[in-house]
């Protein structure tokens, strides 16, 4: 029965669709691996057991009446709370929405449905996504499977986390500012941030509406096309969505790279470059030479300057998107207030954490009378010469590569108290969101102490198909992906479900 | 010694239009944290901003359209599903006042 929990997701779909496998059998199998390892890596914020057995007994009764079951036949997929589905809490990781229970679905969700995966839980996250380690989120933290007491990342570590630990063959979170990438590095799996626009915002919980997108993580580079494929595509429920036809990205892997132009931008080689992600990243850039790429050296000059942009633009966007969350309609409300500016005040001190009031803040003072031009007006600037640097390195190179994350997990705590540093860790994958790239983090290679040390492989907007090529095309080479945390979990004393 | 971007009456006056209360406490220690960030965006004076058009939209889409048919949205019920307080039909709040 263990095999079961390491199959990927497209193994998964294979094996259930052709009536080989029950989707039941591997709901239960991801399960039992659930409820051995979350005391453990805290992955979860909910997990929906009697759910999952019902949406895979869905899908084996598609293939028993001989009906298509979609291509994500019974895949176990883990949700990150941000994402709204029908009838269940969707928290954002912040106490302010705690017991709040979406009367809709995201359109990724409705789109997962309809390719038959099968929701296992919630998963944990920075609250509002504003984070790089998980500790921001109001319930939990949740911990590196390779290093326990390191971060997983963040915003999305719990979805990262649960893929890396095998709770799930698949999970889905958001990127804003390297949120996916960056916890993907983290916990040695993968994960893609699509171009702005390919995947619709609808039902995603908004923090910073013209960066965030929703991506998947898996374990390598196969699952991730044949999940982007089912959630991509135009949606006119979404006015973001780009009004462009969905590729067939399974069709990219195994592609050749010989002869591709790889760019190496040289402002990566940088002052907080962690020794153990520089000597992974440049034995990486080996190995692409390997598989007959060329890699060039090219220049971003904005990179330095790309997290300062960020805040501003970000924290302006969600001071707006987060005015919402005031105890009116939904979500936590104070007790006692005796009118409504009382109220929303006294909610909101209440309901959001730390790092959200600090982002509300900076966001409303950038944009308030006499900063707004001096502010938001020159990080809007500055955004368009971090865009056109990228155009400009597109003409020299296919692919841009870069680390994506200056060091490895750190530990849990130690950046916790300054907020700066803590920002600084986004520094390769935030130039990314401005320009509205798309970019896949891949494990690269492991520092001396084992951890993981991912890889960004960036494209121009809409080809994630080179992404999808380049990155499998190294995973053949390297094999990274299959390497796995080792978690020590005390054996089932009783196979069988909970 | 850093130059003093905020002064403590700014805080008040943020926490005001974001309707964010907040502690003696937490309006020193944000304070304090926020000059920290605005100082580090100074950064953004290295560049050559002048004649740069602003950019807030990566992609090329202007005035998305629908035709003006009436479609489902979430009945009333919906709407209020999650509501703290509700009566007759609408969200209740506490008074406003002058």
């Amino acid at each position: 029965m263990t095999e079961l929990n390491d199959l990927t997701a497209r193994e998964t779909a294979r094996l259930v669709a052709g009536g080989e496998v029950s989707a039941l059998e591997v709901v239960e199998v991801r399960l039992e691996r659930i409820a051995a390892v979350e005391p453990l890596v805290g992955s979860f914020l909910r997990v929906d057991g009697e759910g999952a057995r019902e949406m895979a007994a869905d899908i084996d009764r598609k293939v028993a009446a001989g009906d298509d079951p979609g291509i994500l036949a019974g895949v176990p997929v883990a949700l990150k709370d941000n994402l709204c589905v029908e009838g269940r809490e969707v928290t954002c990781g912040s106490k302010i929405l705690k017991g709040f229970v979406s009367p809709y679905d995201a359109t990724v969700v409705r789109k997962l449905k309809a390719a038959g995966a099968v929701f296992l839980g919630q998963t944990n996250m920075d609250e509002f996504a504003m984070g790089s380690s998980t500790e921001n989120s109001g319930f939990q933290i949740t911990r590196n499977p390779w290093e326990l007491d390191r971060v997983p990342g963040g915003s999305s570590g719990g979805s990262a986390a649960a893929v890396a630990a095998g709770e799930a063959p698949a999970a889905l979170g958001s990127d804003t500012g390297g949120s996916i990438r960056q916890p993907a590095a983290f916990c040695g799996v993968a994960g893609l941030k699509p171009t702005y626009g390919r995947v619709s915002r609808y039902g995603l919980i908004a923090y910073a509406s013209s960066l965030d997108q929703i991506g998947p993580f898996a374990r390598d580079a196969g699952d991730i096309a044949v999940l982007l494929e089912a959630i991509a595509g135009h949606d006119p429920r979404d006015s973001t969505s780009a009004p462009l036809p969905v590729p067939v990205y399974r069709d990219s892997l195994g592609g050749e790279i010989s002869g591709m132009k790889l760019g190496v931008p040289r402002q990566c080689f940088s002052e907080g470059l962690e020794a153990g992600v520089e000597k992974a990243f440049r034995e990486s850039l080996e190995i692409f030479r390997g598989l007959g790429a060329e890699v060039i050296e090219i220049d971003l000059p904005r990179i330095p300057h790309s997290v300062a942009c960020y805040y501003i633009i970000s924290t302006a966007e969600a001071s707006s998107n987060l005015a919402r969350f005031d105890g009116v309609q939904y979500g936590h409300r104070a007790a006692g207030a005796e009118n409504l500016i009382e109220m929303y005040e006294a909610t909101r001190r209440e309901g959001f954490g730390e790092e959200v009031k600090r982002r509300i803040l900076l966001g409303t003072y950038v944009l308030s009378a006499g900063y707004y031009e001096a502010y938001y007006g020159r990080a809007l600037k500055a955004r368009r010469l971090i865009k056109d640097d990228f155009d400009r390195a597109f003409e020299l190179c296919e692919c841009v590569l870069m680390p994506t994350s200056p060091t490895t997990a750190f530990e849990i705590g130690s950046r916790i108290d300054d907020p700066l540093q803590m920002y600084l860790s986004d520094l390769f994958t935030i130039a990314v969101n401005l320009a509205g790239l798309p970019a896949i983090s891949i494990t690269g290679g492991f520092d001396s102490r084992g951890l993981p040390v991912g890889i960004q492989v960036i494209a121009p907007p809409f080809e994630e198909e080179k992404i999808i090529r380049t990155a499998s095309a190294f995973e053949a080479g390297a094999g990274f992906q299959d390497r796995k945390p080792v978690l020590s979990v005390p054996p089932a004393a009783v196979p069988g479900p909970s | 010694m850093p130059k003093k971007k905020i002064e403590p009456t700014e805080i008040q006056a943020v926490a005001r239009l974001a309707r964010l209360g907040l502690s003696a406490e937490e309006k020193e220690k944000f304070g304090r944290q926020l000059n920290d960030v605005l100082l580090y965006m100074e950064k953004l004076d290295e560049l050559p901003l002048e004649n740069v058009e602003p950019l807030s939209h990566v992609l090329p889409l202007k005035n998305v359209m629908r035709e003006d048919v009436p479609r489902d949205g979430l009945d009333r019920e919906q709407a209020l599903s999650n509501a703290p307080e509700q009566q007759a039909g609408l969200f209740k709040v506490p008074p406003v006042i002058e």
